[in-house]
């Protein structure tokens, strides 16, 4: 593509010369995801990460596809069917816990894959564009999931639709009525659940499309690498087949051997007992939680908690959808030159203190709303928005990095300096 | 510019937290009923396998029929189970005559229509019958039991945490009000105390007494703790009846995928052999 | 430079033979097998799940069935026609050659023995799947005297054997059996 040295396709076979100039889709695949694209020869096992993500999605359309052949998106029927794919249908156990661990999974791969985006700088120009399109897939995996966990119409998922769709009746003035239109109804009702199975099932074709055109820009670029340098040459690249290929597939195997340990052993661990309760619109549980892949989000919602010229509540809203959509300006809000995070130091340990202000907001989400939690909450949240917004555009303007390889060969065949040391991590 | 505009809205937020986070806490009042909560006993359940986990290990047919029993004979009286169908109990080792029998012999019918007058009526159960509600509706069940509900016990112990030991440590666990329970929270009739209940205090008065179920000869001797370890082990299966071919397929999973993935890394180094990265 | 490339960044060595290695065939057969295992879940869910399976075999009471009379009864989704001949009907079947017929069969080998009064059939055109009219009162039960089929035009005679029309075959006979003189379980 835009690698003057990478492989050009060139059939052997008669008939995929046939075909190639006819439909050169053979073509599309080799320059894709095949020998004809030029990858860093030092992107390690984080990167493998992206490929997972496309295994998730495609294991949840797939196990999705059948489910729906047997779900009923009605009221009176929703649960009983999810029972009736539990005990009655073929192999039905299996399909419904990969797809409800599946969307577990598949959050768990994409906040890594983010996590890696992070660390090393991809976001930065030239690959904005392949950022922004991986929030928009983030926005639409997190709409499709909590979708997806108001069907089988137990207990947390009524009451999670009810709290969820409630957070727009914070909009001034017409919230009250957008809340209403969402519903179709003045309660989540059977026309909610029959709309919401409608999105839950475009949604996924939409997240593919998506990926296609996230795919697409990031060829013009090529990938990031953990150096953060520009690709030079030829030395600096290896064909994605059979190099890559075999490096996902074993990263597929590790993922899959992870996915198959919950599936089969542990398939409500990341679930919760209440949804094994059909719904009952008068009478709300306990201790309502979303799914665990909100919990950050969540956190930051309810530590808003004291009205400040506006409602505390629209302030709750207002801070969860921004604590999300800033992701958008971050190629922007990042003003240093160099992307990887390995030479800078001061970065590096904002990078971890980040891990660990989002794996406090995610156990505070967790938690019912009670002290000390708020209050945790409220200062982790505070650090995330000062992490993002004013932490962030600061530091990357007077950190001074440390010096950069001249190339992406130079630093992985060591010519003035040793490898890095975190240059191949083992997965998980 | 972009930078400027996040640093200010940055701050709002992060100032609106601040004032958040310093505002005084309202004093709660910690409930003092909660240090009477106890959490569920553990038990050693078949299908924890031998070494406790859960990976081997299936359920044991004879404990099940054991805990049918006592489900037939003691909860059906209040709790319904009707996701499962009497045919659903050939899967617990009862022979299709017996599975018939149980059907046909059920305290409650199945609902139907007359096929002459369009009425309501009910019709004697067969195997591919879910079991009979006990009440026809919620109204129902709550007007025979002090406006408590009996809830249908199919799901139950995936609806509770920790349900298999939930379910046995609550019919095993019924006490007297410790004497420094709160005076003003006792449970009074008609509820009664027990602390693995959410709220300690239960509508549900103790529904096993020793030897209340007579099992079969040879069986282990009915009392009320291996009643209630009977019938929750019977209701998980109820709840989960596909534990084993779920497990079952799974180690046969893992193992392939170990290999394969073994085979991949293989690959993999092979592909990658002389290559620097 | 430990690794000998070529300018695309390929290790020099024969494709060929990297391609026969062992291990990558290995590795190959094993994602095969793998995608075909994973893929039987997939297709064996279509298959009727349990509780449809169950519902495969019903008891009908033929006491309210009065001669010359016939009901319509639904069994796996499917009509079925329960018909108590009368003598003449019987007769008129027996009558026929059975060489003359689409599909030959006798009036005896369509039900069972001593009951040849009793005849079951589904209520299933074997043309293209519609139901035949017939048994209910006062229906077109066509040239023959059976039932008849509207949407393509099938003649059915007294022994529910085609006579007329596009149709191929007799209306199929289910698998059933008299479990007491006026009680048979279908299926």
């Amino acid at each position: 593509m835009s690698f003057p040295w990478a492989n050009h396709y060139q059939p052997k076979h008669p008939f995929m010369q046939w075909l190639d100039s006819r439909l050169p889709l053979p073509r599309l695949v080799y320059n894709s995801v095949g020998a004809g694209y030029p990858v860093p020869r030092n992107i390690n096992y984080w990167w493998n990460f992206g490929v997972l993500s496309g295994l998730a999605l495609l294991i949840q359309i797939v196990t999705g596809i059948v489910l729906a052949m047997h779900f009923g998106a009605n009221t009176l029927v929703a649960f009983d069917s999810v029972e009736h794919i539990m005990r009655d249908v073929n192999y039905g156990w299996l399909l419904r816990y990969a797809h409800a661990n599946g969307a577990s999974f598949f959050f768990i791969v994409v906040y890594i894959h983010i996590f890696r985006g992070l660390y090393y700088g991809s976001y930065k120009a030239p690959r904005e564009l392949v950022w922004m399109l991986g929030v928009v897939i983030l926005l639409l995996m997190m709409a499709t999931g909590f979708m997806g966990y108001v069907l089988p119409w137990g207990q947390m998922s009524f009451w999670g639709a009810t709290v969820i769709t409630n957070l727009f009746s914070a909009i001034p003035v017409v919230g009250d009525s957008i809340v209403t239109l969402l519903l179709g109804g003045f309660a989540v009702d059977n026309a909610t659940l029959n709309r919401f199975f409608s999105l839950h099932y475009l949604l996924p074709f939409v997240i593919a499309g998506v990926v296609i055109l996230k795919i697409w820009s990031l060829h013009i670029p090529g990938s990031n690498n953990p150096a953060g340098i520009d690709v030079k040459g030829p030395a600096d690249t290896l064909p994605f087949h059979p190099y890559f290929t075999a490096k996902d597939l074993f990263g597929a195997g590790v993922y899959l051997i992870v996915f198959s340990v919950f599936v089969f052993f542990l398939p409500n661990y990341l679930g919760h007992p209440d949804n094994y309760i059909p719904a009952n619109p008068i009478s709300t549980p306990a201790h309502i939680v979303p799914e665990w892949y909100f919990w950050p989000f969540y956190a930051i919602l309810r530590a808003f908690t004291v009205d400040f010229i506006l409602p505390a509540k629209l302030w709750g809203v207002l801070a969860m959808f921004a604590a999300i959509l800033l992701l958008f300006f971050l190629p922007w809000l990042d003003g240093s030159n160099v992307k990887s995070n390995r030479f800078k130091p001061v970065s590096k340990q904002l990078f971890w203190v980040l891990m660990f202000d989002l794996l406090i907001l995610g156990i505070c989400g967790g938690k019912p709303a009670e002290e000390p939690w708020v209050r945790i909450s409220q200062i982790a949240s505070m650090y995330y928005f000062a992490h993002f917004l004013i932490i962030l555009p600061i530091v990357s303007r007077i950190e001074r990095p440390l010096p950069l390889p001249n190339s992406i060969a130079e630093a992985v065949l060591g010519k003035s300096e040793p490898a890095p040391a975190n240059a191949a991590q083992p997965a998980e | 510019m972009v930078r400027l505009f996040g640093i200010a809205i940055g701050a709002v937020f992060c100032v609106v937290l601040l004032f958040a986070a310093l505002s005084p806490r309202e004093a709660t009042e910690v409930d003092p009923t909660l240090a009477f909560h106890e959490h569920p006993k553990k038990v050693h359940w078949s299908w924890d396998g031998p070494i406790g986990l859960g990976v081997f290990g299936g359920y044991d047919r004879v404990q099940l029929q054991r805990g049918f029993q006592v489900y037939k004979e003691v909860c059906s009286a209040c709790h319904s189970l009707n996701r499962i169908a009497f045919r659903n109990l050939g899967e617990i080792g009862f022979s299709e005559a017996e599975v018939k029998a149980i059907a046909k012999n059920w305290t409650h019918e199945v609902p139907t229509i007359n096929p002459d007058t369009g009425e309501a009526a009910t019709r004697t159960a067969i195997p591919s019958d879910k079991i009979p509600l006990v009440y026809a509706n919620e109204i129902a069940a709550r007007a025979a039991n002090n406006n408590a509900l009996p809830p249908d016990l199919s799901l139950i112990t995936k609806a509770r945490p920790d349900g298999s030991n939930y379910v046995y440590s609550l019919l095993s666990g019924f006490a007297d009000v410790p004497a420094n329970f709160p005076a003003d929270r006792r449970p009074e009739a008609p509820l009664h105390y027990n602390p693995y209940f959410h709220s300690l205090a239960i509508a549900m008065a103790p529904p096993l007494s020793a030897g209340q179920v007579t099992y079969a000869e040879g069986q282990p001797e009915a009392t009320v703790d291996q009643m209630s370890q009977d019938v929750a082990a019977f209701l998980t299966w109820a709840a989960e009846p596909k534990l084993e071919a779920r497990k079952r397929a799974g180690v046969g999973v893992i193992a392939f995928l170990l290999i394969l993935t073994t085979l991949a890394y293989l690959s993999y180094r092979r592909v990658w052999a002389g290559i620097k990265h | 430079m430990t690794t000998v490339e070529d300018t695309t960044g390929h290790p020099i060595t024969d494709e060929g033979v990297r391609r026969r290695d062992f291990i990558h065939v290995a590795t190959g057969a094993f994602v095969g097998v793998g995608a075909a295992a994973a893929a039987w879940p997939l297709v064996d869910q279509m298959n009727p799940s349990a509780d449809v399976l169950a519902l495969a075999s019903i008891e009908v009471d033929l006491a309210p069935v009065a001669v010359g009379q016939a009901i319509k009864l639904n069994w796996r989704g499917k009509p079925v026609f329960v018909r108590n001949l009368t003598p003449t009907e019987i007769a008129e079947a027996n009558k026929v050659p059975v060489s003359d017929l689409r599909d030959p069969q006798t009036l005896a080998e369509r039900t069972k023995e001593g009951k040849a009064n009793w005849l079951i059939t589904l209520g299933v055109c074997t043309h293209l799947g519609c139901v035949p009219l017939g048994a209910a009162e006062g229906e077109n039960r066509g040239d023959y005297g059976g039932y008849f089929c509207p949407c393509h035009g099938s003649h059915y005679d007294t022994a529910a054997r085609i006579r007329k029309g596009p149709a191929p075959k007799n209306l199929e006979v289910p698998e059933y059996a008299f479990t007491s003189d006026t009680r048979v379980q279908i299926g």
